[in-house]
């Protein structure tokens, strides 16, 4: 080998020093899932996640994170909007407190929902006063707590996405004789179309997940308010196979969450 | 029957003071010309209503639009006044069609008419194999003669045109500038063209306003703004001589005199531009004879600081710019006799 040559393939080769952390990095995410995976009782997989106690959490989950995103949708994306294209006195701090649950522990949140929409809550007290509903320790309540700590993903995404939108779009519509709701339906959302989809998957994988804030605020209740992530909790001290199987159903639902998504972000850019 | 407009808009925004009166007769084309940052964007913003007047007022035809002082303002969605944006601002996520057809709905029209509207007006402009084309696959040119589609689709009132040309290329503008033209004589209302271009507004406007910082500095015909420009900046860019002239062989015949150019190909009629510093002005018939130089007499000398604008008579009306110095070395005063030379090469050439 030449002097030149030896340099040459010397450059192309990365730096061991990056390479060394990079694949401790690496396995830091790689080892657990080859963990799940090793583990996990394939034959009898089908079997399990139709028994029992394991079908009532995939149900209560599907709802509920359905539920959660439709809702987070239905309220989020005009939250959005108001942040994104009005001005009033208090609008950062109101933009703090929508963002609060992406870094607030989840306990915290239900805790904090407790307080509020419990039994004796200044919320929830006069409300079962009122019309007999109690909120907490019900699928209501895992509702609740799901759309808590995943809406402001889609809150975040849909405000970015309206802020990167050229008002002008809108103004031309009006001109064109549309109405401020007709350009919204008919110009706003569909030219935030991908950043809308990117957003409602985040929120959703995220209610998925939702631990913390619903034991906190609805309890862990067979049947009633026990979600899959609940559901692994209980099973790690009872049935791992079970627990094992739930979390594979977890991992592949993030995983094509997250595919999706980079789809989504190529047809973007 | 269109009315016209007759509008004063008074629009305060971040220190910035737009206070601009514009009348416009039904079928006529007004072009407010101006440098960039003169505010010709707001008035366009607040004509269309996207920007509520601060004072003044907007009357289109028997309607009053805007006038806060009386607490009265039409939104946008209300006016029927037609716009081509700077950039066209086609919606993306339409086709041609969804484009054109955008503000035909919610009008009560049936689909079959609304289809064959579209259809007619995309005839009209020659658009009619695009229709299923996205926004992103057209050409400058294409969206241009869509976003016009768009605008007079509607019927409206009055049409604005923002900066209309200015996202093409040099080729195309020159070849959309005449359709343009056809297509704004075709629209019975008051048109307003917005242009830093002044060719584009010497060639599309009946008559032009100049814009400078919020304020209207001048209007009138481009031939009285070349001949008597009021400030610097239309010294600067009005100021430049535009002549229309018929081309032959070389030659240009303009005013009652005949220029040599260096295109040799032009024929039939032409936009000739001359820029005043091109203009020399000598004692006696310049050495070396160039093979543009006649004698004429100084109608007006403007002094603008630094530089001096020579008016000048007979057989061309042209603008010289020269140094205080020159003024004073050919002892330059209205009435005195001048000779006059411009290079072939100086003077631009335009078919029209």
């Amino acid at each position: 080998m030449t002097a030149a040559e030896r340099t040459r393939s010397n450059r192309r080769r990365p730096p061991i020093t990056l390479v060394l952390p990079a694949v401790v990095g690496a396995a830091l995410f790689v080892v657990p899932l080859v963990g799940l995976l090793v583990r996990a009782p394939w034959a009898s997989l089908g079997e399990i996640l139709t028994a029992g106690i394991v079908a009532d959490a995939l149900r209560l989950s599907a709802i509920s994170s359905l539920a959660a995103t439709a809702v987070s949708a239905l309220i989020g994306v005009p939250l959005a909007w108001v942040l994104a294209r009005t001005e009033f006195p208090g609008k950062s701090l109101l933009r703090g407190v929508v963002m609060l649950p992406l870094v607030l522990p989840p306990v915290v949140g239900g805790a904090a929902l407790l307080f509020a929409l419990g039994r004796r809550g200044f919320v929830g007290e006069p409300l079962e006063r009122l019309t007999g509903f109690v909120m907490p320790f019900s699928m209501w309540g895992v509702i609740l707590a799901a759309t808590f700590v995943s809406m402001p993903f889609l809150v975040i995404t849909v405000e970015g996405a309206l802020s990167g939108l050229d008002p002008r779009y809108e103004g031309a519509a009006a001109t064109l004789g549309a109405g401020r709701l007709t350009v919204f339906r008919r110009v706003t959302l569909p030219m935030i179309a991908p950043s809308l989809v990117s957003g409602l998957l985040l929120t959703w994988a995220r209610a998925l997940g939702e631990f913390g804030a619903t034991v906190t605020f609805a309890g862990n209740l067979r049947g009633r308010t026990q979600t899959l992530p609940l559901a692994v909790f209980v099973a790690l001290e009872s049935d791992r196979d079970a627990a094992v199987a739930i979390s594979l159903v977890m991992v592949a639902v993030s995983l094509a969450v997250l595919v999706l998504l980079r789809d989504r972000w190529r047809q973007v850019s | 029957m269109s009315g016209d407009l007759e509008a004063r808009l008074g629009v305060e925004r971040d220190g910035f003071v737009l206070d601009l009166p514009i009348e416009i007769p039904a079928g006529r084309t007004v072009a407010l010309l101006g440098p960039n940052g003169a505010g010709k964007s707001t008035a366009v913003a607040s004509l269309a209503g996207l920007l509520p007047l601060d004072r003044g007022r907007v009357r289109l035809g028997e309607r009053v639009l805007d006038e806060p002082a009386a607490g009265l303002f039409v939104p946008p969605e209300e006016r029927n006044i037609g716009v081509v944006f700077q950039d066209y601002l086609l919606f993306p996520h339409m086709n041609v069609a969804a484009n054109i057809a955008f503000g035909l709905g919610g009008r009560g029209l049936t689909r079959t008419e609304i289809d064959s509207r579209v259809a007619s007006w995309a005839e009209r402009l020659d658009i009619s194999d695009l229709l299923n084309r996205r926004p992103a696959d057209l050409s400058g040119g294409q969206a241009q003669r869509v976003a016009l589609a768009r605008a007079l689709v509607t019927d409206p009132d009055l049409l604005l045109l923002d900066e209309p040309l200015a996202a093409l290329d040099t080729s195309t503008r020159n070849r959309l500038r005449r359709a343009l033209s056809d297509h704004l004589a075709g629209f019975d209302g008051p048109r307003l063209l917005i242009t830093h271009d002044p060719t584009e507004a010497f060639l599309l406007a009946d008559e032009i306003h100049l814009v400078e910082n919020g304020r209207l500095t001048q209007s009138g015909t481009a031939e009285e703004i070349r001949l008597r420009p009021r400030t610097r900046y239309a010294a600067d860019l009005v100021g430049s001589n535009l002549l229309e002239g018929q081309a032959s062989r070389g030659t240009v015949r303009a005013g009652r005199g005949t220029l040599s150019v260096a295109d040799s190909e032009a024929e039939g009629p032409v936009l000739l531009s001359i820029h005043p510093r091109a203009v020399a002005l000598h004692l006696s018939r310049p050495e070396g004879s160039p093979r543009n130089a006649w004698a004429s007499t100084v109608t007006r000398v403007e002094d603008h600081g630094d530089r001096v604008r020579v008016g000048l008579g007979e057989p061309l009306e042209l603008v010289a710019e020269v140094t205080p110095a020159a003024v004073a070395e050919l002892s330059l005063s209205p009435g005195s006799a001048v000779w006059v030379s411009i290079k072939a090469t100086e003077i631009g050439l335009e078919p029209v």
